[in-house]
């Protein structure tokens, strides 16, 4: 239990994939203007990664270490996911209309989003078992959304926010994510 | 020639994927505490990037639309496969410095965005100038962000284990903070409001 404990609070607070690993930044800075998109993608993020997380295991375990061909890891995992995205796409759409506003753009987008595929890779990489697997996922997903809704907040501020012409917009962005991640590394001591 | 090198030169400048499209940022932020990792994480690109559109770009007429996505994702995951095995296998000290990053090349969306938007419609020669400009461009972005964050970060500079310089004071107290995530943030911050200051970029 502690184990699960650690590695969820590691993915999801001090090894942040946004802060602390630099992941799925284009997203990030695309979606991060208004909190409603913002909420939307963070929770399609946290889907994706528990299902990519799930399937690849499976496929790592019960097919590619067997045949011993993990080299082929990347090409295999990539194309999982960008399935699975679409099957989820298919599924939601038929199945719960709310569900489907919410996320459906979203989810396209996700396929390219490197922090799915970096969660995938470093839980083969680490050997994690299924139910560790899982819990880094969840962490990573719920990093993930909790730095994008903390950012689009700080956005909506910094639209009427009195800043030099050649700062606004991405440049400002940059410079607020640079305080989120120095307040961030203050929780580096903690694992 | 005359339109191959527009090609090129709209991709350094104009169409630059880091600073003007704000492309492919997580290499770019990850991997650039040192300009040696750059460099490494550039030519990572280069060979992917090349070797990839040239084989959608000859296939092209054969790819149904609806399914081209996917046949480039495995085409790119393929030459990332091969890329990720040839540091391991010769350059081991940089595929560990890079770390995951090397396999999430498969991912970068500068490959995929000049693959569907260029490589997919246009004939080979044209697309190697347009790739040659994307990856020139990158590669320029990512070195000069690496310049300044080793400059500050360690008070030095080195290129391939060859000691260049030592800043006076910096050298012995060195700016903790750029060798960090957030230095990585405040640099890209500081030279894209530069930019734009300067009139290379659009202010929004």
């Amino acid at each position: 239990m502690n184990e699960l404990i650690v590695i969820f609070v590691s993915m999801a607070f001090v090894n942040n994939v946004v802060f602390a690993r630099y992941l799925g930044l284009c997203p990030y800075f695309g979606v991060s203007k208004k909190t409603g998109p913002a909420l939307g993608m963070g929770m399609a993020v946290i889907f994706v990664m528990l299902i990519a997380a799930a399937a690849t295991w499976l496929i790592n375990h019960y097919i590619l270490i067997p045949f011993n061909v993990q080299f082929m890891q990347i090409v295999i995992f990539i194309l999982v996911i960008s399935s699975l995205v679409q099957i989820t796409e298919l599924f939601i759409k038929r199945t719960s209309a709310t569900l489907y506003n919410a996320l459906g753009i979203f989810l396209a987008l996700i396929t390219t989003n490197c922090a799915v595929l970096f969660v995938t890779l470093w839980n083969a990489l680490h050997n994690y078992t299924f139910i560790e697997s899982i819990v880094s996922a969840l962490g990573a997903g719920i990093g993930f959304a909790l730095a994008l809704i903390l950012m689009s907040g700080i956005r909506e501020r910094l639209e009427i926010a009195d800043c030099p012409r050649s700062m606004r917009g991405l440049p400002i962005a940059f410079i607020a994510a640079m305080m989120l991640s120095l307040a961030l590394i203050g929780l580096g001591g903690m694992i | 020639m005359g339109k191959f090198r527009k090609q090129f030169v709209s991709g350094i400048i104009a169409a630059n994927p880091v600073f003007m499209l704000g492309l492919g940022l997580c290499p770019v932020l990850a991997v650039s505490v040192a300009i040696d990792y750059g460099i490494g994480m550039s030519g990572a690109v280069m060979f992917v990037l090349m070797a990839s559109n040239i084989v959608i770009s000859f296939i092209r007429k054969f790819v149904p639309s609806i399914s081209r996505i996917p046949i480039f994702i495995v085409i790119i995951a393929t030459f990332v496969t091969i890329t990720t095995l040839v540091f391991e296998a010769w350059i081991p000290a940089l595929h560990e410095a890079l770390g995951l990053f090397l396999p999430l090349i498969v991912v970068n969306c500068i490959i995929l965005g000049r693959a569907e938007a260029f490589a997919s419609k246009n004939p080979v020669a044209s697309t190697i100038a347009d790739t040659l400009g994307a990856t020139v461009g990158f590669a320029l972005a990512l070195v000069t962000i690496c310049f300044f964050r080793e400059l500050f970060g360690t008070g030095s500079l080195s290129l391939f284990g060859v000691h260049l310089f030592t800043l006076p004071v910096l050298g012995e107290d060195p700016i903790l903070l750029f060798i960090l995530p957030p230095g990585a943030f405040l640099v890209i911050g500081l030279l894209l409001a530069l930019l734009r200051w300067r009139g290379v970029a659009q202010s929004e």
